[in-house]
């Protein structure tokens, strides 16, 4: 498939965890912990993927190493090279091309710049632009996302959330990037402000076809921006697939919890039980045996207690790593 | 039969040149049982309103400008601060987003439930353990014996949340006020809880102002809500009849802005604009600048709240038309 343009093959991310003063002692190593174990995701050109998953699951890890901003091993190809394996140059390079928007884009923000000064300095980094065609950029840039000249001349801390959102969406913007890697970008808005971002995000890839990874713990939030989804649980990937599939008919148990846990405005009420999902997610320093999932799954066999499922496979539509689809469904 | 009923709260912080009302005019009546949602978007005023209820004010410069909260034919608002205490976790109970802040780290939690016992009970310190044991299988604390020796630290979200609950109902209060008490929870964790309070009412009849910012929670919980916007009532009412008949614009453009509702991938029908800093609250309704219904009148009076239905009522000029043009 040669519109694929991120291809994620068998990616982990390890930390190792800092020894308590008891094991510096007797001299233990210190513990790993795998914050993503083995993921693969493909997403193609124009496309718009999103990765759910509760906190702790390996979402941002996952994020940050496709944009090597952690240590990862395994494969990330963009537009078929390896980006774990480029050198500095071509990662530069690279990094022109894919960028990332954050949850908190006032962390990311000088407070000492302007906005404008903020947006400029990008783009005189990157060289993108002539000097004296600096302002006019500033200023598209800051209608592409919605807020009026004048915000150039702000300072990060007086904005709010949304309009901080959007400062973090242009900067990002600024070098003309392919594909945006965007972690929780609405989860610290209110409503009607997440509403307007997620316009926002759904206008940018209509008109700049861009490629999207979009990052939520909202599984309602993900489904409506995205074209497709992929599902995380401890570090791995557990379901992927069509955004309505996974919304409508989600095959891996984790994914038809998360689902049915949605709350709904939907009546009449009472008829529709809260589900019983039971338990929390363990650290990923503490995995489970056999499937991460198999103490909090209601459908758990003994081969789920024993054997890691197998490696993530179609499952019509869509494609799971769970025991109760054993067998390979012809394409 | 009425167990809470609050009428014209103001709540108001001082500032350098005047007072502003975090909360202005606040009504509500809360029956046994009844589980009322309090929702509104960040500043709207819900953790104030709450706090109000309780006189426990987060800042001297904050005062109760007016109103008063009748519970069992008594004025909270002109108790004295002895009497109030014995009201605080004995007839009504709070509980928080972010328990860790609210649990303190150096009693065990079999101490922190205790505790109160010991306190408005004056119950002896075995019984009073005997019973948090007891409280903490109520909240789904597995192995709670084993579990009250523990620290709060050492509990997940999910369970801390728990053991607050535990805490909070020890007492036995008629009414529990839960302050955001899943925003912080991951969804699969934030059901149980919300399956737990739900529990809890049906046992024991507890009434739960619950406040939240999310209407799929008022959904799924509330009899009854409240919808507040720069501390004023936009529209309250039976929970079905204003998710489903709003007859605010601002609860309008809240469930249009739900992407679960919209087509997928269809730009959401949201509110412009953001809500106003309290120290420059605009004059009439303090809704109307972002309002797409705003006529003349709602920039020069307020806007009072007016029956439109059986025990739903709404703040806006033109509730009629509300529902009756297009997104
Ligand atoms: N820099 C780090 N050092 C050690 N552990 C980390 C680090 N960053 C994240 N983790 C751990 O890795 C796991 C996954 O974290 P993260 O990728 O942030 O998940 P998510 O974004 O889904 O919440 C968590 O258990 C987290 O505590
Ligand atoms: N300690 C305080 N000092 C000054 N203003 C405050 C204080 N606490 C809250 N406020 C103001 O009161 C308003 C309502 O706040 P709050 O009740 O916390 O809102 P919510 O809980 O709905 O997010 C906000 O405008 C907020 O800025
Ligand atoms: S593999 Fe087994 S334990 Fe894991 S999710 Fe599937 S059924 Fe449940
Ligand atoms: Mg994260
Ligand atoms: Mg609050």
């Amino acid at each position: 498939m040669n519109d694929l343009l991120v291809d994620v093959r068998d990616l982990s991310v390890r930390y190792t965890l800092s020894r308590s003063f008891a094991d510096l002692l007797r001299r233990k190593p210190g513990r790993e912990l795998a914050a993503v174990d083995g993921a693969h995701l493909a997403i193609r050109k124009g496309e718009a993927v999103g990765l759910v998953g509760e906190s702790g699951s390996g979402k941002s890890s996952l994020g940050r190493a496709l944009l090597r901003l952690t240590p990862a091993t395994g494969e990330v190809r963009f537009d078929g090279t390896d980006v774990l394996r480029q050198d500095r140059r071509s990662l530069l390079a690279y990094r022109k091309r894919a960028q990332m928007v954050f949850q908190d884009p006032l962390a990311s923000l000088n407070p000492r710049f302007k906005v404008g000064e903020a947006l400029a300095e990008v783009l005189r980094v990157h060289r993108l632009t002539r000097r004296e065609e600096i302002p006019g950029r500033v200023a598209a840039l800051l209608d592409t996302v919605g807020l009026d000249t004048e915000f150039a001349d702000r300072r990060p801390r007086g904005l709010s959330g949304g309009q901080c959102q959007r400062v973090g969406i242009a900067r990002a913007l600024a070098v003309e990037p392919e594909f945006i890697i965007a972690d929780e970008p609405v989860s610290a808005l209110d409503l009607s402000i997440q509403a307007q971002i997620l316009n926002l995000f759904l206008r940018l890839q209509r008109e700049m076809q861009l490629t999207m990874l979009f990052i939520s713990h909202d599984l309602g939030v993900v489904h409506h921006l995205c074209q497709r989804v992929a599902v995380m649980y401890l570090g791995r990937i557990v379901e992927e697939g069509p955004a309505d599939e996974i919304f409508y008919h989600p095959k891996h148990p984790y994914t038809q919890s998360l689902v049915e846990a949605m709350p709904r405005v939907e009546f009449p009420k009472g008829r529709r039980e809260l589900p019983r999902l039971e338990g929390e997610p363990p650290s990923p320093a503490d995995k489970p045996p056999g499937c991460a999932f198999h103490p909090r799954c209601p459908h758990v066999m003994d081969a789920c207690r024993q054997d890691p499922p197998p490696s993530i496979r179609r499952v019509g539509a869509a494609a799971t790593a769970c025991h109760l689809y054993p067998e390979t469904e012809k394409a | 039969m009425t167990l809470l009923d609050v009428a014209g709260l103001r709540t108001e912080f001082a500032t350098p040149t005047r007072a502003v009302a975090a909360v202005d005019g606040l009504s509500f009546q809360l029956r046994p049982g009844e589980i009322l949602g309090l929702v509104g978007e960040s500043g709207s005023g819900k953790t104030v309103a709450c706090r109000s209820l309780l006189r426990l004010l987060p800042s001297r410069r904050a005062r109760i400008a007016a109103g008063t909260v009748m519970f069992e034919n008594r004025d909270l608002m002109r108790l004295s601060e002895a009497e109030m205490r014995v009201v605080r976790g004995r007839d009504i109970a709070m509980i928080f987003q972010n328990p860790a802040s609210h649990l303190d780290p150096v009693f065990t939690v079999g101490d922190l439930i205790a505790e109160p016992l010991i306190w408005h009970f004056g119950e002896s310190r075995r019984a009073a353990r005997k019973r948090a044991v007891e409280l903490l299988r109520q909240v789904g604390i597995p192995d709670p014996a084993g579990q009250i020796e523990r620290y709060p630290h050492q509990f997940s979200g999910g369970m801390k949340q728990r053991v607050m609950i535990a805490a909070a109902l020890a007492c036995e209060p008629k009414i529990l006020l839960a302050d955001e008490p899943t925003t912080a929870l991951d969804v699969t964790v934030q059901a149980q809880i919300l399956r737990l309070l739900l529990d809890l009412r049906d046992r024991t009849g507890l009434a739960i102002v619950l406040v939240t910012h999310d209407i799929g929670v008022v959904a799924e919980t509330c009899d009854s809500v409240v919808v507040l916007y720069s501390g004023r009532v936009m529209e309250c009412g039976g929970t079905q009849d204003v998710l489903t008949r709003p007859r605010h614009p601002y609860t309008r453009g809240l469930l249009d802005s739900l992407p679960t509702t919209a087509a997928r991938g269809a730009e959401l029908p949201s509110i412009s604009g953001y809500p106003p800093p309290l120290d420059r609250l605009p004059q009439g309704c303090r809704f109307h600048p972002r309002c797409r219904f705003a006529i003349d009148r709602c920039r020069r009076e307020p806007i009072e709240l007016e029956t439109v239905d059986d025990g739903h009522a709404s703040a806006c000029v033109r509730w009629r038309e509300v529902m009756e043009v297009g997104p």
